[in-house]
């Protein structure tokens, strides 16, 4: 089989048609026992009581929000670096979805900080990298929208998303650079051996659920976004003869 | 483990709204995600996107 073939986004337009299926039906499936798991299974927390079943959502959806950031921007900038247009059509693709999640991982985790912290929100480091991380978000998105030119608005949002990275291992170590409000709710949780294999299970099926969920969302999107330019790149050709 | 009632599985212990508040967000906002992009789907011209689907059989 020639891989290269699948470089052009019409020849990849149908391939990823067909991975759809195999993405969004486990993703279902798995969304289902990680749930099943996580309130019917894990026990009740004996500190936080069942305010904690926010984790099974909030922690996958905080991860995805990072992760998605980072392939964006490995993306957008191979798109950049070889002139190729599917990796920055993925780029766009995936910059919807990947603020989406950061945007559920705020809200979450801000329904988690109320019973717990006795507030909605804090000025802390990691709320803050995660806030600045769905700006973002909304900045690459934008940037993109306000450009005419796909492939002029390609380079200027893998320049914003190159430069946005540096806030992902912000976010990602901020608990342990500062002392922040955050780090006692989770990362203890997490630490000790007292989580019970079922409070991680589930978390870690939710995870995987997430990461399905993504890639099917996103194929989805990226074929949605080839469609559009190649029915631009007609209509443009039309136009000119 | 003790029995538990379904009324007692909706209260989650006093923090119904919290938890069920997170999950009823993330169903808006992953449900709505997937209805938006099938309707951005349903907009493009169904004569394009066969053209496409014929140029990856060949």
């Amino acid at each position: 089989m020639n891989l290269y073939k699948y470089a052009s986004p019409a020849s990849f337009y149908p391939l990823a048609g067909r991975m759809i299926p195999w993405f969004a039906i486990p993703a279902a499936i798995l969304f289902v026992v990680g749930l099943y798991v996580g309130f019917f299974i894990a026990p009740t927390d004996f500190q936080q009581g069942d305010a904690y079943r926010i984790i099974f959502i909030h922690v996958p959806a905080a991860w995805m929000g990072m992760l998605l950031y980072v392939l964006m921007a490995v993306y957008a900038a191979i798109g950049w670096a070889f002139n190729a247009r599917l990796p920055s059509m993925m780029a766009s693709a995936l910059s919807i979805t990947g603020a989406m999640f950061t945007f559920l991982s705020l809200v979450t985790g801000s329904l988690w900080g109320k019973p717990t912290w006795g507030t909605w929100w804090v000025w802390d480091a990691r709320l803050t990298s995660t806030l600045i991380l769905l700006f973002l978000y909304i900045g690459f998105i934008s940037l993109q929208a306000s450009i005419d030119d796909p492939r002029r608005a390609d380079r200027a949002g893998a320049v914003l998303a190159i430069v946005g990275v540096i806030n992902v291992p912000i976010i990602y170590f901020s608990v342990q650079w500062w002392n922040t409000l955050h780090q006692g709710a989770t990362i203890r949780l997490l630490g000790k051996p007292t989580m019970a294999p079922p409070m991680l299970g589930a978390m870690l099926i939710m995870l995987a659920a997430c990461w399905l969920y993504s890639i099917a969302v996103v194929l989805a999107r990226l074929r949605c976004i080839i469609l559009e330019r190649e029915q631009n790149a007609a209509f443009a050709a039309e136009a000119s003869t | 483990m003790k029995e538990m009632t379904w009324s007692e599985f909706f209260s989650m212990g006093g923090y119904a709204f919290y938890v069920w508040g997170s999950y009823l967000v993330t169903l808006l906002v992953m449900g709505g995600e997937v209805v938006f992009l099938l309707r951005r789907k349903k907009s493009l011209r169904a004569p394009a996107r066969r053209s496409l689907e014929n140029r990856g059989k060949q």
